[in-house]
């Protein structure tokens, strides 16, 4: 298979306009004919969903949640991107492509990254229209703030709650869409499996979550914005129901995954308190532009940490990374907390943690700027935790977050199967290995609200043509049997572990040996590990109840056994990588002092990986990354 | 610590429910409390009984899913949190607590303490956005907008869609939520322009859709999670005692 990007020829700065100006339209009475399936209702489904009805798309919408406003792009806190320069403090267009694209340890696409830049000037201007109340300075003109891996300040806010605002906008704009009846949105429906018809992607299979109803949709093309699968690794940021099995059921059917094990863990989070937890908090990086990270120079300190005298103190990421200090990018952030805990320095009752300490900001600018900028955040902190962060420093530690991996795309957000496009943080794109904080909510808002209508329309008008399906072809029978069989299986095995049980295993193996730090010997004994615990979970799962009703159960039983296939995925595709870049560190390449070693020379491509079957080994397409504006470096932060 | 519950049991809409006990002990402090609900069902399951459904996701009080009567109070006895983010250090040992779903004739009982909120989406729906569709807006910064006026917008845009006000209020009324959208909006000079049509709209469907009337009784206020104020309902009856006189 040859994996062809699509990037168009030119200049830079040329390429997206060029394409724009190229692509082919529908016309507005042919739009009517070509219905479109989005799956997701995140901030990438919502704006793609509305923006597509806008245009005369008729869309059917999906979400698992019992409300299209409760997508997890809610719980973004920190902010979005966009290189106004309203600092004038010398951002840019070309800036912003280049910090994202080293922030990303240079395995991303100079054209896709470069478009991201170029979009994210619209987008701020997009919310401002749809009412988000982003943060003001007292003259009107909007505020920014800084986040990691950067130096000017880029960063839009409202409050500690941009993705809910965020999301709202898109929600609204999706319910003015349903009002007018142009949008049709099920929610509490998850997607099951794809459709696939001569090679096109038709349809999908849905089960109705409060009835258990199976169901088909046929459409001209489907959209999968389902978000990242990093609750994979059980304990993470993402929301309870966050899942991969949208997007593995696409790749079972023939889209290609890439770089699946390029998992973001988030420095700032809270830390695990007992082995009953069924999340970790995250608590925003916007902290780290006031906080300073640090540990105990003593290994097993027993004081307090208002009681260990400055001197006493390491902070480790400014005596490291001096130029950067407390705002180094993510993937660094997480290692060298990872680093001094494991080396005995950690804190708190289970020593996994490190102080994030704000009395040097509190003492400079006083409590109340400080409560301004991170009240909810403190308050937050207390509520979870009982500790009050004016006082003494919080304690974070590194959690499983983001998923740069995903979903193959072309620049046109289009997968291997022609018809399914995925958007948002289901897809690889734009991140490379390792995403900038601030950056996603971006890239979901602009791959629903201005790539994708310009490359859906490209495609779609060549489907206005052919022949229509509908749910009565012999093949949305085909895959509804599979669907139901092995929802009917799942209830079936009578085991006595619970799905979670087998979550919590799981979890664990990929956090300790496909996480912050892999070995080619950890990833092998965990691809042996995966397969015994996925044999085991066919043997002794229990799901009570039966698919034909609301049943928690099987829903998360469901998800499991998809975790439990992309978990293999992601050890293979990390084994394979005989490099370190971005969050990708492998032991055996490092420098002398622990930093990352890239390897241009033989890894400088993205592993786009084709399923094989459960008892193959997937099959490696590399799509070499070319780089024609700007020279690799080596990327450092001190 | 050991725990007393008594949750509310109901198969679906049209069977009737009952409150049943459960014993659970090896509860640790700070666990929070859907944790404790999980080891509960952890335990059920293994019983071949089968565990009690309720709502959740972002387990972090903004995502506004977990939606649950405890002790008689929408998301539990400590004002300014969600179900999921409180936790076990807030009980005694030997506690006795009631588990109970949101109770309004908008918000159906699907199963034991899982409620159907959609009423919510349909209010919005009637006119909770501003009609700006996707293209080339203005530019950001030639629109000015103190500083106060966007705090104050988003003071009231920071509602999470629990229905906590609506469970907690006698009359089941929708007021604080839907006043908490039309004041957001109309707070802001890109909404402002259709603010009139809007709370007409939302306020005749919320009446539609089976809540209450408010009768001021400030209830909702003291058991919202985000602290939205009452005085987005002062402002929607503002706002629609306007749009009624300035209507022909
Ligand atoms: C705690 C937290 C804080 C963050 N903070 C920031 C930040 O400050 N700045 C930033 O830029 N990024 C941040 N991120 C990342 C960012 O929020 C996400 O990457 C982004 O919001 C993803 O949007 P999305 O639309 O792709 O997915 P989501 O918002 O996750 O939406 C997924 C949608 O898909 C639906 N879905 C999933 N599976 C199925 C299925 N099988 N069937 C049907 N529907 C399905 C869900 O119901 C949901 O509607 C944060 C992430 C987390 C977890
Ligand atoms: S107003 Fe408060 S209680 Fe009511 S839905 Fe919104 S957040 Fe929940
Ligand atoms: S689960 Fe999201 S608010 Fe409680």
């Amino acid at each position: 298979m040859e994996l062809d990007a699509k990037i168009p020829a030119g200049p830079l700065e040329n390429k997206w306009s060029h394409y724009k100006a190229q692509a082919k339209l529908v016309n507005p009475a042919n739009r009517k004919k070509l219905p479109v399936i989005v799956v997701g209702t995140g901030l990438a489904g919502a704006s793609a969903a509305a923006s597509l009805a806008e245009q005369g798309y008729p869309v059917t919408s999906f979400c698992f949640q019992d409300s299209a406003r409760r997508a997890h792009s809610v719980a973004a806190q920190g902010g979005v991107n966009a290189a106004k320069n309203y600092q004038n403090d010398g951002d840019s267009v070309y800036r912003m492509f280049y910090d994202t694209l080293k922030g990303g340890d240079f395995r991303a696409r100079e054209a896709n990254v470069y478009r991201l830049a170029e979009c994210s000037l619209n987008l701020i201007d997009q919310a401002v229209a749809q009412g988000v109340p982003f943060a003001r300075e007292y003259g009107g003109y909007l505020s920014n703030r800084s986040f990691g891996g950067v130096q000017v300040s880029r960063t839009f806010y409202a409050r500690g709650q941009t993705g809910q605002q965020l999301l709202l906008g898109a929600y609204q704009a999706l319910m003015r869409q349903v009002s007018l009846g142009k949008v049709i949105l099920y929610s509490r429906h998850e997607m099951l499996d794809l459709v696939v018809v001569e090679g096109k992607a038709k349809g999908i299979i849905s089960r109705n979550l409060d009835t258990g109803v199976i169901e088909r949709f046929a459409a001209e093309a489907v959209v999968v914005a389902t978000g990242g699968f990093g609750k994979i690794y059980y304990l993470s940021t993402l929301a309870m129901g966050c899942n991969g099995s949208a997007i593995w059921r696409a790749h079972k059917r023939g889209a290609l995954m890439a770089c699946p094990s390029w998992t973001q863990i988030h420095p700032t989070s809270l830390p695990q308190s007992g082995d009953y937890q069924s999340k970790l908090t995250l608590m925003s990086e916007s902290l780290r532009n006031d906080g300073r990270i640090w540990v105990p120079k003593l290994a097993n300190e027993e004081r307090a940490a208002n009681d260990i005298p400055e001197q006493e103190r390491d902070y480790y990421l400014e005596r490291r990374y001096p130029s950067f200090g407390n705002l180094a990018p993510r993937d660094i952030s997480s290692r060298a907390a990872k680093e001094r805990i494991d080396a005995g320095f950690g804190v708190g009752a289970q020593k996994n943690a490190v102080y994030l300490d704000f009395s040097k900001a509190i003492k400079e600018q006083g409590k109340d700027k400080i409560k301004e900028k991170y009240g909810n955040l403190f308050s937050m902190y207390k509520k979870i935790t009982a500790d009050d962060a004016y006082i003494a420093p919080m304690k974070i530690s590194p959690a499983a977050h983001f998923s740069m991996g995903g979903l193959w795309v072309d620049y046109e957000l289009m997968t291997t199967i022609p018809g399914l496009f995925a958007i948002g943080e289901a897809n690889f794109a734009d991140h490379g290995a390792n995403r900038l904080g601030a950056n996603s909510l971006l890239q979901a808002c602009v791959d629903g609200y201005f790539i994708l209508p310009y490359t859906l329309a490209n495609y779609l008008s060549g489907e206005l043509k052919k022949d229509k399906i509908t749910v009565e072809h012999p093949e949305f029978e085909r895959v509804e049997k599979e669907v139901v069989t092995q929802l009917n299986e799942l209830c079936q095995i009578k085991g006595t572990k619970t799905a979670d049980y087998f979550h919590k295993k799981l979890g664990k193996l990929l956090y300790d040996k496909c996480g912050l730090s892999r070995s080619k010997t950890g990833l092998t004994e965990a691809i042996a590990g995966i397969k015994t615990l996925r044999a085991e979970f066919y043997k002794e799962l229990i799901v009570p109840g039966s698919a034909a009703e609301i049943n928690g159960e099987l829903e998360k039983a469901g998800r499991i056994a998809d975790y439990l296939e992309i978990a293999e995925l992601m050890c293979h595709d990390a084994l394979s990588r005989e490099e370190s870049c971005g969050a990708h560190f492998r032991e055996e390449y490092q420098t002398a002092d622990g930093e990352a070693l890239r390897d241009d020379k033989n890894y400088c491509y993205v592993s786009a990986w084709e399923w094989a079957g459960i008892d193959a080994a997937p099959v490696l397409h590399p799509e070499p990354l070319e780089f024609e504006f700007i020279k690799l470096s080596v990327r450092s932060y001190s | 610590m050991k725990i007393h519950l008594k949750i509310w049991r109901q198969q679906d809409a049209k069977t009737k429910g009952k409150l049943v006990d459960y014993m659970l002990d090896q509860v640790d402090h700070h666990m929070s409390f859907l944790e404790m609900m999980d080891t509960l069902n952890e335990q059920l399951i293994v019983k071949g009984e089968m565990p009690v459904e309720f709502d959740h996701d972002c387990r972090e009080g903004i995502c506004g899913t977990c939606g649950m009567m405890i002790n008689g109070q929408a998301h539990g006895p400590v004002p300014g949190l969600t179900a999921c983010q409180l936790h076990m250090r807030e009980f005694e040992d030997g506690a006795t607590i009631y588990v109970e779903p949101f109770r309004a004739k908008a918000f159906p009982v699907k199963r034991d303490l899982k409620v159907d909120r959609s009423s919510f989406d349909r209010i919005i729906q009637a006119g909770g956005f501003i009609t700006a569709s996707t293209g080339q807006p203005a530019e950001a910064n030639t629109l000015l907008i103190t500083h106060e006026s966007a705090e104050s917008a988003f003071d009231s845009a920071a509602c999470i869609g629990c229905g906590a006000c609506v469970a907690t209020c006698k009359n089941s009324s929708a007021a604080l939520f839907t006043s908490a959208k039309i004041s957001h909006l109309a707070k802001l000079p890109q909404g402002e322009k259709e603010a009139a049509k809007r709370v007409l709209k939302m306020v005749s469907r919320m009446d539609e859709e089976g809540f209450g009337h408010c009768s001021n009784t400030e209830a909702c206020e003291v058991e919202c999670p985000q602290g939205i104020s009452v005085l987005n309902i002062a402002r929607m009856n503002w706002e629609y005692t306007k749009a009624n006189l300035l209507k022909d």
